[in-house]
């Protein structure tokens, strides 16, 4: 086994085999959770905040219950709406929560860099609930697992990720998780919502979409934030569907096992047809949210191990 | 008194020499260049190191009035005098701004005061730097400002500014202007292109300043206004800005020491340090924007010194403070290109201080008989780290912090006597 993070921060620090070694040891926390019994011990005894400064519901929910059923003490803060708005900073909330001696804390903030940020003032791990439009390591490493448990492996395929790149952490973490496992990335957007220079990452990009969806093996659909509208980044709903939303008929160019994916929450009839993502021959959807709780219940348990030994270490070097 | 500074290495921006040699100052100027040591006179022994012209530093930010707590008059005073800065342009970008004949004496008497070199300022071009109306010209040029500017406010009403152009041209007013595109760039944090998209951060186009340069060059053109530009740093500009000159416009444009010494890649791992007006851009940027120094296209290096409180830099990349202090270390920073053997010492004076003087119609920069005996001795070659918390601003947001750096400075002039001695 190897994973020798001490905070997940984003893919970009992990190496192809600790990001295998989350994906294997997600696949037991799957056995677990699909029991009556979710019971485990393993984060008995430590405590896990959860500091959301951008509303979230989902991804919440997702990291307090694999909290909780690894045993963990787990308290949410709803920092968007409380010290933040009497004008506290990021660090000063960061350093009142690290003197209360968390074990984990799992933040989410609106700015890119801003979990590194933290990250580096407090001395418990912290695992990135998505920061900005920098990265969100555990979605990527949820898609990770489901595609590997849908086609068998997690190399040596066509992905399609399909919808608003420009501004999605999704699209960033998934890019360059595989990357890193050797698959072969195609992008698809509009061109206002492609971010500059991503070329240079290795993938291939295409603004038709039947174009970049031909043979593809995995298509993945990002969100498209309606605050977007207003930006000017599209002329209109109704237009960006006609070209970039999935349905039945533009899915026939990939491959006829070609899976769909979709990070959540769905806008049915904007970037995808409502009837393709709940059909269960095609759409993973329901499953990534399954895997996304293992998931984070192997990184937390990986982070654990990672931080009771380093305070081994550090009580061990007292001694002598 | 006179002095008499024998076995120097005289760098001499003007002639663009750089030859051991003496040089005698009386009465606060030089008096003679490779003279005769006189009856009398006190004697400096340079010991072959180099003795140039002070630096005059081109828009330095100052925080009085408004944010004494991040830089005074008199810290970066001593932190110029330290640095080999004799004499300073401050920007009018305070809080409130200068931009009436009353704030203006206020700050002059102010830095007079404070300060052990000279301070000069600008004025703003609008009042309240709004970017609507302009401000009093000819009573500001009668309190003694030497140049117009919004700082890195783009005045975005073109008529005001046109308006502005033409009535600073009848006085024969320089007009300092921030080139870029305000649309473009709204929200950015660094350059657009695969960085910024790895770190997930708001960029601007490099083009964007190229945009706004053109639209300044266009009213240029159409009033005959003296325009400078204060930061070119894209290869993408050189090509406009060359053909004004050639057209015969009067324009000269500057940049900062950070975009010729760092890259975008610099800021790493959100280091927001590293944060600057505009972002910082790529290598083949700086290495066009070096090539435009010696070439003689880019006329000023300057530090751009911006003082920011540690609270207003520890916090997420997009919403820090941008800016970096760079009296103490723009000569030091600046012997990197002389190291990396793409300037010569003369070439090198020419932008930190003839070029400046020059342009803003100043005595200063050069060593020849009659100017101001604003001198610095330095060794261009002492090594050392340096460290932010040694500076001697009042804020240390420097992005050198832990370089190793060369060239030290060991005694600064300024009107003959002496305002530092390196201990």
């Amino acid at each position: 086994m190897s994973f020798r993070a001490r905070h997940l921060l984003g893919i970009e620090h992990l190496s192809p085999q600790e990001i295998t070694t989350v994906l294997d040891l997600a696949d037991r926390y799957v056995d677990l959770n699909r029991r009556t019994v979710k019971q485990s011990d393993v984060l008995s005894g430590m405590t896990q905040i959860n500091m959301f400064f951008e509303n979230s519901t989902r991804t919440q929910a997702s990291f307090e219950l694999a909290g909780k059923r690894l045993g963990a003490d787990v308290m949410n803060m709803s920092v968007a709406q409380s010290s933040v708005k009497k004008g506290e900073t990021l660090i000063d909330t960061a350093m009142t929560l690290n003197a209360m001696q968390p074990d984990l804390l799992v933040v989410r903030h609106g700015a890119s860099g801003a979990v590194n940020l933290l990250a580096s003032k407090v001395n418990c791990a912290v695992l990135n609930a998505g920061d900005g439009r920098h990265e969100h390591p555990t979605q990527a490493l949820l898609d990770a697992l489901t595609i590997r448990r849908a086609k068998g492996r997690i190399q040596r395929l066509t992905v399609a990720i399909c919808g608003d790149i420009a501004h999605s952490r999704v699209a960033r973490s998934n890019l360059i998780l595989l990357g890193k496992m050797e698959n072969r990335i195609r992008l698809i957007a509009p061109p206002t919502l492609m971010p500059a220079g991503v070329g240079e990452f290795g993938c291939e990009l295409f603004d038709d979409m039947r174009a970049g969806l031909e043979g593809a093996d995995v298509v993945m659909m990002l969100r498209l934030q309606k605050e977007r509208m207003d930006g000017g980044f599209i002329p209109s709903e109704r237009e960006y569907y006609h070209r970039y939303g999935l349905d039945a008929e533009k899915l026939a160019v990939a491959k006829p096992d070609a899976i769909v994916m979709h990070p959540g929450p769905m806008n049915r009839g904007v970037e995808i047809d409502g009837e393709l993502a709940d059909d269960i021959n095609r759409s993973v959807i329901q499953e990534q949210v399954e895997m996304g709780v293992a998931v984070r219940m192997a990184c937390m348990d990986l982070l654990a191990r990672n931080l009771r030994a380093e305070r081994g270490r550090k009580a061990v070097g007292v001694m002598v | 008194m006179t002095l008499h500074f024998t076995n120097a290495r005289l760098i001499n921006p003007e002639t663009g020499s750089d030859a051991p040699g003496t040089l005698t100052v009386l009465g606060g100027r030089i008096q003679a260049v490779n003279g005769p040591r006189p009856g009398g006179a006190m004697e400096v022994d340079c010991a072959g190191q180099c003795l140039a012209p002070g630096i005059v530093d081109w828009g330095v930010k100052i925080g009085e009035p408004g944010e004494r707590h991040k830089e005074s008059f008199r810290s970066a005073g001593l932190a110029a005098a330290a640095g080999g800065v004799t004499t300073l342009i401050a920007r009018p970008d305070t809080n409130p701004p200068i931009d009436t004949p009353e704030m203006l004496e206020f700050v002059t008497r102010r830095a007079a005061e404070a300060s052990p070199v000279r301070i000069r300022h600008m004025a703003a071009l609008t009042k309240g730097r709004d970017g609507h109306e302009m401000t009093e010209i000819s009573f500001l040029l009668d309190a003694g400002a030497i140049a117009f500017t919004d700082g890195m406010k783009v005045i975005t009403d073109t008529k005001a500014l046109s308006r502005a152009f033409v009535y600073a041209k009848s006085l024969g007013a320089l007009v300092v202007c921030h080139p870029q595109e305000p649309g473009l760039s709204i929200g950015a944090a660094a350059t657009s292109g695969k960085f910024a998209s790895l770190r997930g951060l708001p960029g601007v186009s490099a083009l964007a300043e190229r945009i706004g340069l053109d639209r300044d060059l266009g009213l240029v053109e159409m009033t005959g206004a003296r325009y400078h530009a204060d930061q070119i740093t894209t290869a993408r500009s050189l090509p406009a800005l060359e053909r004004a000159k050639k057209n015969g416009l009067d324009v000269t444009a500057g940049i900062s020491i950070h975009h010729l010494t760092l890259n975008e890649l610099d800021v790493g791992d959100y280091r927001t340090f590293f944060k600057v007006t505009p972002p910082l851009r790529s290598e083949d940027d700086r290495l066009a924007m070096v090539e435009a120094v010696a070439e003689g296209v880019i006329d000023v290096i300057s530090s751009f010194h911006t003082p920011a409180d540690e609270e207003s830099k520890r916090l997420p990349f997009e919403e820090a403070a941008s800016g970096a202090v760079g009296l103490q270390t723009l000569l030091p920073a600046a012997l990197r290109l002389y190291h990396a053997g793409q300037l010569d010492l003369p070439s090198l004076f020419r932008a930190l201080a003839l070029n400046p003087a020059k342009r803003l119609g100043l005595p200063q920069g050069r060593l020849a008989e009659g100017a101001p005996a604003d001198l610095i001795l330095f060794n261009p070659d002492t090594p050392f780290v340096l460290d932010r918390f040694a500076l001697l601003s009042k804020s240390k947001n420097t992005p050198f912090d832990g370089a190793r750096m060369e060239g030290k400075v060991m005694a600064t002039w300024v009107g003959g006597t002496q305002v530092f001695a390196a201990k």
